[in-house]
């Protein structure tokens, strides 16, 4: 009998209705009194010098209130990178600097260079169109090698070169790595590209700076995160403003998976302007505009060498990988191929030694950060895509070449710096192939081949690292932010509670599953329980939801100031009852004395916190609310395995998915319909990834997938109904809850599952096609097949 | 600037807009009715689906003069007279079938076009249906067994939750 109630059971979501009504409220619904928009005149030159923006006739255009060039940011702050990588020289990476609005030069299509302030948006717009630019058009570089050649263009004048980082990990076992490999009976080698991705939430962004000249007090509403993140990088680095002078909002939010995470220049626009102007300043993005300002994901070139001894056990990997930053930093670009990336490389495999090589190459691209997944993805692909050729170089069954080499042991301490808890591969394996019905596809195989199809199966596992992070590992790793999160729980004195959280909800239901923690906790309705989330006003000091953090860590937080409650509660009730502390019990919202009938209800602890006419006053204070801040003490470690079932059609080269199954191990779950619905998602992006989804530019610079019209998205009939099942649960032993952390998992373990099913389809029909890169489009296929 | 004048979830409204205001912008920032979303500039993504006379558009794709002496019907007017959900919403909430909810006011509205003409469709149907309304979030899967419960099928025989 599934639970009704708390942790475990699955209450339909709160939030829904007010989304299935239209009563969200999102940041482009919010319009304040005396509101001006900005339209932003954007390079449409991959890279070039300003020689001259001659505003003077478009100031005369009707409604123009007035329009910024990059002259009006000197002065200003530029846009702050939160994480700085030491190279393998043991020097820091190269920086460049990030301004609000182009100085001097563009440097990727899309690059603002004036923004427009006026009465509508589309006297903003027509302005815009009427200022005169000079721009001396410069050779640019798109190419992550070219662009490390002798004698590139530059992107950025003041630096060296193109490099940001030539960075190694484990550095001390680059030498042990290739003897290794020097020495293998078996080396299989990979050379493959994880294609750029555009994240693409369904809310585009949006800005509204507003400024209070009565209290000299800023409020920014945005399309966030972490709205504290953004406060913190936007007051501090950007445009000086202390905190407690400046106020962000993120109200309801249009999805994110990572895009929303980074500070924009068009934030600190708003606000400057706003302030300028004394008056609002919105900005909404079209979706063109999305394109080529949000920051995009994955883009790294990768070489993969897997070596293996002659029972099959790997020995050694070694990577090479070139990522891309794109034009300027964005704010956790250089930590993604690298913490995120080099330290998830050994999977769920005992593999001794491993050496990863990244170097991270500026281009006159938009700037390439985290989404959803973000450096997991890339590290998931090229260990599945390399075990899988290796598997059928020996002439092995791929599931038999994991499980060999499955770590079985945990605590388990990898060679590349982390160390997983908890985990069951062979677990999840197993029940992955219950629930894929591995058994019954030859006859499907059979099945297809009948109707000339080529039907082909993919496997894979996965790890991933989430609940970023520890404050202090990360600090030493170049973060330049805490990683905690916090929470405070107010109890009103009729019973009900507020939890105030730094994690932001845009989509995960946080509304609905954390209040199921504390109903847990005390013995109460999930009803009593509100959360209240995504501004700065309101909420103590948060880092935000990415990386799969906000139950473990955010959660985390909530209980451990719920705990604190349930300690004053307690004092309260032994009070109350006249009975010694050690001796009250909660349990089903009452406190109770143990071995007694004495008892008195959650309620009636709480009305005595806010009336003390009858309380300790001597011991406790008044008042019911708690503050914590959590700081984790490891990274999380969800695992699963995926597989993939395609039918190839080898007269067009087209492929279709004709199931997906993932069975995951999330650790605790709190509410299992949410979580169904994260992995769900994340699988519907990952396809996206390995069929569909390309972010092209031409040899120019010039972005050719601008729009939807370009950048194909999954659509409903590009998927089929995935199964899914998390029933394998090894609970994280470090965190209260044992939870571990579900929303990019899907995104991590599917793309690898895809493309392995492919390749088996082809060689089934007797194409000896070993890789494609993705988007797997029927162009690639039909080329692949026929040499 | 033209008069337009329309039944808006059926009350009579009317406006001044100039000759390029989309019908979306009219919903939005001339009566506040901000359930409808606006997700791209190509009548892609579908976010802003709304009905007119009875048919789905969408209505970042539609000027608003040329939705004059028409009847439009939004995300706002779709509940019950007593404010509950109606079928399709109530399904859509049972069933997990939204997340960050930005596309769900053009989903329902795309589904109800749907099972107007259709009322017990298939799951490719339903599939082919929504192929112009884009959702991030949900793999598209908890969406197209909400549509299906809508519908009056057993969605357990087709697919897990």
């Amino acid at each position: 009998m599934p639970k009704d109630h708390g942790i475990g059971a699955s209450p339909k979501r709160r939030e829904d209705l007010r989304f299935l009504t239209g009563a969200g409220n999102y940041t482009d619904d919010i319009n304040l009194n005396g509101q001006a928009y900005v339209h932003f005149l954007r390079s449409d030159v991959a890279h070039g010098k300003i020689n001259k923006v001659d505003t003077s006739d478009a100031e005369k255009m009707p409604g123009v209130l007035r329009i910024f060039t990059g002259a009006d940011f000197e002065g200003v702050g530029g846009l702050p990178c939160g994480w700085q990588v030491t190279d393998r020289f043991g020097q820091p990476m190269q920086e460049p600097a990030h301004p609000v609005l182009a100085q001097g030069k563009v440097r990727h299509v899309g690059d603002p260079i004036a923004a427009v302030v006026a009465e509508t948006p589309e006297q903003a717009r027509d302005a815009a169109e009427a200022i005169v630019l000079d721009i001396e058009e410069l050779p640019a570089v798109v190419d992550m090698k070219a662009a490390l050649e002798d004698g590139a263009p530059k992107v950025h004048d003041d630096l060296t070169s193109n490099l940001c980082y030539d960075w190694g990990f484990v550095e001390e076992n680059r030498e042990a790595v290739d003897e290794a490999i020097k020495n293998a009976a078996h080396v299989t080698t990979l050379e493959l590209v994880n294609n750029r991705l555009v994240a693409n939430p369904m809310e585009p962004r949006v800005a509204i700076g507003d400024y209070n000249p009565a209290t000299d007090e800023s409020t920014l509403y945005t399309t966030s995160q972490n709205p504290h993140v953004i406060r913190l990088l936007m007051g501090a680095f950007v445009l000086g403003i202390p905190e407690h002078k400046l106020r962000v909002v993120a109200p309801d939010v249009g999805g994110g998976f990572g895009s929303k995470i980074f500070h924009y220049a068009e934030e600190a626009f708003c606000t400057f302007a706003a302030k300028q102007l004394k008056r609002p300043v919105k900005w909404t993005a079209t979706r063109s505009e999305a394109f080529m300002t949000d920051a995009h994901g994955r883009d790294h070139v990768t070489k993969i060498e897997l070596a293996l001894d002659a029972d099959h056990n790997f020995t050694a990997i070694r990577t090479e990988t070139h990522a891309n930053m794109g034009a300027y930093l964005s704010t956790f670009a250089p930590s993604v191929p690298t913490w995120l990336h080099g330290t998830l490389m050994a999977g769920n495999y005992r593999t001794p030694l491993i050496y990863v090589n990244v170097k991270a190459v500026f281009t006159n691209t938009v700037p390439v950060d985290a989404y959803r997944g973000a450096g997991r993805p890339e590290a998931t692909f090229q260990l599945e895509r390399v075990i899988d050729k290796a598997a059928r170089e020996l002439g092995v069954d791929p599931i038999e070449l994991r499980r060999k080499n499955f770590i079985t042991e945990f605590p388990y301490a990898t060679p590349v710096a982390v160390e997983y808890d908890t985990g069951n591969y062979h677990a999840t394996m197993d029940k992955l192939i219950e629930i894929a019905d591995i058994a019954g596809f030859p006859a499907r195989r059979a099945e297809s081949e009948k109707r000339g199809k080529l039907r082909g199966l993919g496997i894979n596992c996965y790890i991933e690292a989430c609940g970023i992070a520890p404050s202090n590992l990360v600090g030493q790793l170049g973060a330049r932010a805490g990683l905690y999160e916090s929470a405070t729980v107010r109890v009103n004195a009729t019973g009900g509670i507020v939890v105030m959280t730094g994690s932001h909800s845009h989509g995960q239901g946080h509304e609905t599953s954390f209040p199921q923690v504390i109903a847990e906790m005390i013995g109460i309705d999930e009803s009593m329980v509100e959360i209240v989330h995504g501004d700065t006003a309101n909420t103590p000091m948060g880092m935000g939801t990415y990386g799969s953090r906000s139950i473990a860590v955010g959660g985390s937080a909530m209980v451990r100031a719920t705990e604190k409650i349930i300690n004053k509660a307690k004092k309260i009730a032994a009070h109350l009852l006249e009975a010694s502390e050690a001796d009250i019990e909660l349990k089903d919202g009452q406190f109770s004395v143990a071995g007694t009938d004495k008892s008195v209800a959650w309620g009636d602890v709480c009305l005595a916190a806010y009336v003390p006419h009858n309380y300790p006053l001597e011991d406790i204070e008044p008042g019911l609310e708690e503050t914590a801040f959590y700081d984790p003490a490891n990274f999380t470690y969800p695992s699963g395995a995926y597989a993939c079932e395609v039918e190839v059609d080898p007269d067009t080269g087209k492929v279709t998915i004709e199931s997906f199954a993932a069975a995951d191990d999330f650790g605790n779950i709190i509410n299992p319909m949410i979580v169904d619905g994260q992995v769900h998602g994340g699988i519907g992006q990952g396809i996206g990834q390995a069929l569909l989804e390309n972010c092209v530019y031409d040899e120019n610079g010039q972005l050719l997938s601008a729009s939807y019209m370009d950048y194909a998205m999954p659509r409903a009939d590009d998927v089929p109904f995935y199964k899914v099942d998390h029933s394998c649960q090894t609970p994280c032993t470090h965190n209260p809850l044992g939870v571990k952390g579900c929303g990019e998992a899907g995104a991590i373990g599917s793309p690898p599952a895809v493309v392995n099913a492919v390749i088996d389809a082809l060689q089934s029909g007797g194409y000896k096609v070993d890789h494609i890169d993705m988007p797997v489009s029927p162009a690639r296929v039909w080329a692949a097949m026929h040499g | 600037m033209t008069q337009v004048t329309m039944t808006v979830n059926g009350k009579a409204v009317s406006g001044e807009v100039e000759g390029r205001t989309l019908l979306s912008t009219f919903l939005r920032e001339h009566l506040g009715l901000t359930g409808t979303h606006v997700g791209c500039d190509t009548a892609q993504c579908g976010a802003c689906t709304v009905h007119v006379d009875g048919k789905a558009v969408k209505s970042c794709n539609m000027l608003a003069l040329e939705a004059d002496g028409a009847s439009v019907d939004t995300i706002e007017g779709q509940a019950n007279p007593d404010g509950s959900l109606n079928a399709i919403q109530a399904a859509f909430q049972e069933h997990h079938g939204l997340q960050c909810g930005f596309c769900t006011p053009g989903m329902v509205m795309a589904a109800a076009a749907l099972l107007k003409e259709n009322p017990k469709p298939t799951e490719a149907e339903i599939r082919h249906h929504l192929s112009g309304n884009l959702c991030r979030c949900t793999g598209y899967h908890n969406i197209v067994k909400a549509i299906m419960a809508a519908s009056g099928q057993d969605v357990a025989a087709v697919a897990a939750e």
